[in-house]
């Protein structure tokens, strides 16, 4: 079990105020994820609802029970560092051992639990070797080991995997999602990263100098961000903004739309346009262009496509995929 | 930067390295070679160097005369004992700086440190009357308290260096997996420590073992360690040089033989924050 609620958390460092107040609920067995961009207080956040740092005003509830003045340890939750942050004077099954050691587990416990642990993350082979003898993924993985043996309320993790290489964290990625389809246990999981939030999460919070902007399902971010800095950030390559002539057509001050869902054409549609970059990735080709008018824009063409630099050619936002703001940033309903 | 070296700069890099090394062990060459003279040849002029009558009746006679193993034991219970306690406050100490840092830290370590600027003469007075109302003078509590807190400032500097260079995550993580605070410093922060906190015991034995200052001024006989013994050879009937230089050598000989053994640690701990 392991629901979590803050209510109105606040946390200042002397003078400067990080966390201005949040309010969150988090479901028993949910995998959240805290995104935004670096020094918004995404860490600041997952450190206090650890004990990790003390809040400065405001309740951390854990299943019910408020823990904002409680030890770390008192709160039953692990937490997975960015740097692994493995005891390198220990073998790989005395890290693992450790927290039940502290608990003052039997022998007989200790080893059922750390050999299970080891064998659900490949690890039995290395028990007996020191962190430093271990590959990136590795240490990752007897982080977590680390974290699963002590059967916690819940799991945090903060940036787990960007010390890792693009191949090995997609593979990791995969790995945490099975293992919380797995244990079912509530996790939550700060990154910076967009792709790593919309895969993983069951809910995202998008956070902006220590403020919640939105929560939500990842496709409810995708299609209906509540604001500007929300649409800017969920989706890979970023929204386009374009004010002028078709925010007036729409009745707003900008609208929003995304690269996916600007038909490309070479004949007709509604903005002409150059082509100044474009980025063939085989499957799909990303252009980024200077729009009339409009200035810079991307665009993405399924496919290869056979533009390139100074090509003329013509966009049409798809209508139904337009977002429309106010003047404050803030997301109007669908015209 | 040693591939860059013309071999002719390095030859006299080297040839100064040896005078200046030799200048420095010549003495305490001098004194072993004289401990083994006879009062006679140890002041005549010109002196001898391998060509006298070898004795040990220098020794026999320093043995005789006093109990070098007394002192000597003092020496080690007051270099180790200050060490010991010492080493209970600066770990924790310095645990609080390194890891728990305020605006003010920096000073703190740095007026902690400036103590061992004043002179020690300064304070004699005010400490030799409290010893003396206390009952300490001549003890050796009172003596390994003084010679831990001369040295605590020093060794709460150097395990300082050393515990900035461990990541709090591990601290932290630690704290996490439910240790408590003596937990976390005994069986994470210490091991990990190990090396910073060996060449800070070496240096600080060291520092102990050689103080004479307090040594000489606070005891008389019970607690009195080896450099109260060299001392007692070099006043009333005038200087014995080839007694007092074996005396000298018998204080001098455990230390160095340390020193020599571990010299490596104590090079790399004290160069520590400097070379990484
Ligand atoms: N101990 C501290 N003392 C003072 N300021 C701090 C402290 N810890 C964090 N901050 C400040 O709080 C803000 C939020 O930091 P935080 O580490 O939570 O950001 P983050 O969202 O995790 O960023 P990143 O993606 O770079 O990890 C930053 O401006 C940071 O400088
Ligand atoms: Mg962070």
């Amino acid at each position: 079990m392991g629901a979590i609620r803050l209510e109105k958390v606040k946390k200042t460092f002397g003078t400067l105020d990080v966390i201005p107040g949040v309010d969150l609920d988090i479901n028993d067995g949910e995998f959240v994820v805290f995104v935004g961009p670096s020094g918004c207080g995404k860490s600041t956040l997952l450190r206090l609802i650890a004990g990790l740092e003390d809040v400065t005003d405001g309740k951390i509830l854990i299943n019910g029970t408020d823990v904002a003045t409680e030890a770390p340890a008192k709160r039953g939750l692990s937490m997975v560092f960015q740097s692994y942050a493995l005891y390198p004077h220990m073998t790989v099954y005395n890290n693992i051992a450790f927290g039940l050691k502290m608990a003052g587990e039997s022998k007989e416990v200790i080893e059922e639990k750390v050999q299970s642990a080891a064998k659900i993350l490949n690890l039995t082979d290395y028990l007996e070797r020191r962190p430093s003898a271990l590959s990136g993924g590795q240490r990752q993985r007897v982080a977590i080991g680390r974290a699963i043996v002590r059967n916690p309320a819940a799991f945090l993790f903060d940036e787990p995997l960007s010390n890792l290489d693009a191949a090995l964290r997609v593979n990791m990625r995969l790995e945490i999602t099975g293992l919380h389809q797995e244990l079912k246990t509530t996790m939550i999981y700060v990154t910076h990263d967009q792709v790593e939030a919309m895969t993983m999460a069951d809910k995202i919070v998008v956070l902006q100098a220590g403020r919640v902007e939105q929560v939500g399902k990842p496709m409810e971010l995708y299609n209906s961000p509540a604001n500007k800095f929300v649409a800017g950030f969920i989706g890979s390559p970023k929204m386009n903004f374009l004010g002028g002539e078709l925010a007036k057509k729409y009745d707003c001050h900008e609208i929003g739309i995304r690269p996916e869902h600007v038909a490309v054409s070479t004949e007709n549609g509604e903005i002409p346009a150059t082509v100044k970059i474009a980025e063939h990735l085989g499957a799909e080709t990303y252009l980024h262009v200077e729009a009339d008018g409009y200035g810079p824009m991307t665009v993405r063409a399924t496919g290869e496509v056979p533009l390139g630099e100074h090509d003329k050619i013509f966009l049409t936002p798809e209508q139904d995929r337009i977002h429309r703001f106010d003047a404050h940033g803030l997301a109007l309903g669908k015209s | 930067m040693e591939s860059k070296q013309t071999p002719l700069g390095y030859v006299s890099f080297s040839v100064f390295a040896w005078i200046v090394g030799l200048l420095i062990f010549f003495p305490i060459f001098w004194m072993v070679l004289t401990s083994f003279k006879s009062e006679l040849e140890a002041v005549s002029i010109p002196p001898s160097f391998i060509s006298f009558d070898w004795t040990l009746e220098n020794y026999a006679e320093v043995q005789e005369r006093s109990n070098y193993f007394k002192f000597a034991m003092n020496s080690v219970i007051l270099a180790v004992g200050s060490t010991l306690v010492g080493l209970v406050f600066a770990v924790t100490c310095a645990w609080a700086m390194a890891f728990n840092p305020t605006k003010r830290t920096k000073d703190a370590l740095l007026w902690m440190l400036s103590t061992k600027m004043m002179p020690p003469v300064g304070v004699l007075v005010p400490i030799y009357l409290m010893f003396r109302d206390w009952g300490l003078l001549d003890t050796r509590f009172g003596l390994i308290m003084v010679l831990f807190l001369m040295n605590l400032p020093i060794m709460v500097w150097m395990l300082y260096t050393y515990f900035k260079e461990i990541p709090t995550d591990i601290l932290e993580a630690a704290r996490m997996d439910g240790a408590t605070l003596p937990k976390e410093i005994i069986f994470v922060l210490l091991p990990m420590a190990v090396p910073g906190i060996a060449s800070t015991m070496l240096l600080n034995i060291i520092l102990a073992w050689n103080e004479a200052f307090w040594t000489l001024n606070l005891t008389t006989s019970d607690a009195a360690p080896l450099t109260a013994f060299i001392a007692s050879y070099s006043s009333p009937e005038g200087l014995f040089w080839a007694k007092l230089s074996a005396a000298s050598t018998l204080a001098v000989a455990p230390i160095l033989v340390i020193g020599w053994f571990s010299q490596k640690q104590l090079v790399r701990g004290l160069t520590f924050g400097a070379v990484k």
